[in-house]
């Protein structure tokens, strides 16, 4: 089916694509919704609303591509609403406990000799082409196995601050966390993910480590 | 002088909040010396970008891209 078919095989004026599309798009932003959410009927009402909220207004868009990218708008701002409520989304405190913090600190310490510095292994290397990765649906994949690799209160604090735009003192408040601690906490994230990264899409087996 | 694990850490922090004047020295003197604080720091932009794509729904549209042509 071509894009902008409609079932009935007509071409239609909708910029949304056919309905194996749009099937595939709820699909794609259900499974970020749960991402950030970490529950199933939360995702599905925010994904539920933003999509009909989209289809409402679908002849302002010129594409597919300006379409995909003010649904997924809609989104996050459902989700940020829903993280500031607070009300039904998973706490902070059950994602993790002090065995997981004392885990997280041994894996950072790994990364680094007594001295403070990298390890060889660990050493960041030069990646290559960031911008061949965007368009690539391995590379993605790859982005969110590392994602989802990362311990659950690490990868909430890291969502929260760089997919939904949170400042840092607004995420310390709303999960009860000091300033410093949230700034080890991305700290780490970010080191978790660019080892991920590097290891198994910009520098494979430069480190066998990873 | 930093360590690495302390370059990394203003390095982060720098994406977050403005370091102050100390910070900014240190870390730049330390840049200038360690290939792999500099490749960590080119890395974290790169990582800003690429989490900022995946958010506005990248992954959607290479998943699209890679797709095989549609039946006749």
């Amino acid at each position: 089916m071509r894009l902008g078919d409609a079932e009935d095989g007509t071409r239609a004026a909708s910029p949304l694509g056919s309905s194996a599309q749009i099937t595939a798009l709820r699909r794609d932003m259900l499974r970020f919704a749960q991402l950030q959410l970490r529950d199933r009927g939360l995702a599905e009402d925010a994904v539920q609303e933003a999509i009909a909220s989209a289809l409402a207004n679908a002849e302002r868009f010129a594409g597919q591509a300006a379409f995909k990218t003010w649904v997924f708008g809609i989104l996050r701002n459902k989700i940020v609403d829903l993280l500031r409520q607070g009300t039904r989304t998973v706490p902070l405190s059950s994602l993790m406990g002090d065995q997981d913090e004392e885990a997280g600190d041994t894996a950072l310490d790994a990364l680094f000799k007594a001295s403070g510095h990298w390890n060889p292994q660990t050493r960041p290397k030069t990646w290559r082409d960031p911008d061949d990765a965007l368009s690539n649906k391995q590379f993605w994949a790859v982005f969110e196995a590392c994602l989802d690799h990362l311990p659950a209160k690490v990868a909430r604090v890291f969502m929260m601050r760089e997919m939904l735009d949170f400042e840092t003192a607004e995420i310390c408040a709303q999960l009860g966390i000091t300033t410093s601690n949230c700034h080890v906490i991305l700290h780490r994230a970010r080191l978790g993910l660019r080892a991920c990264l590097e290891g198994h899409w910009f520098a494979p087996g430069e480190h066998p480590t990873c | 002088m930093l360590t690495c694990k302390e370059a990394s850490r203003l390095v982060s922090e720098s994406l977050d909040r403005s370091l102050d004047l100390r910070e900014r020295l240190s870390l730049k003197v330390h840049l200038m010396m360690c290939t792999g604080c500099t490749q960590f720091n080119r890395q974290m932009t790169h990582l800003r970008k690429l989490t900022k794509q995946y958010a506005a729904g990248a992954f959607t549209e290479a998943a699209d891209e890679a797709k095989p042509p549609p039946a006749p």
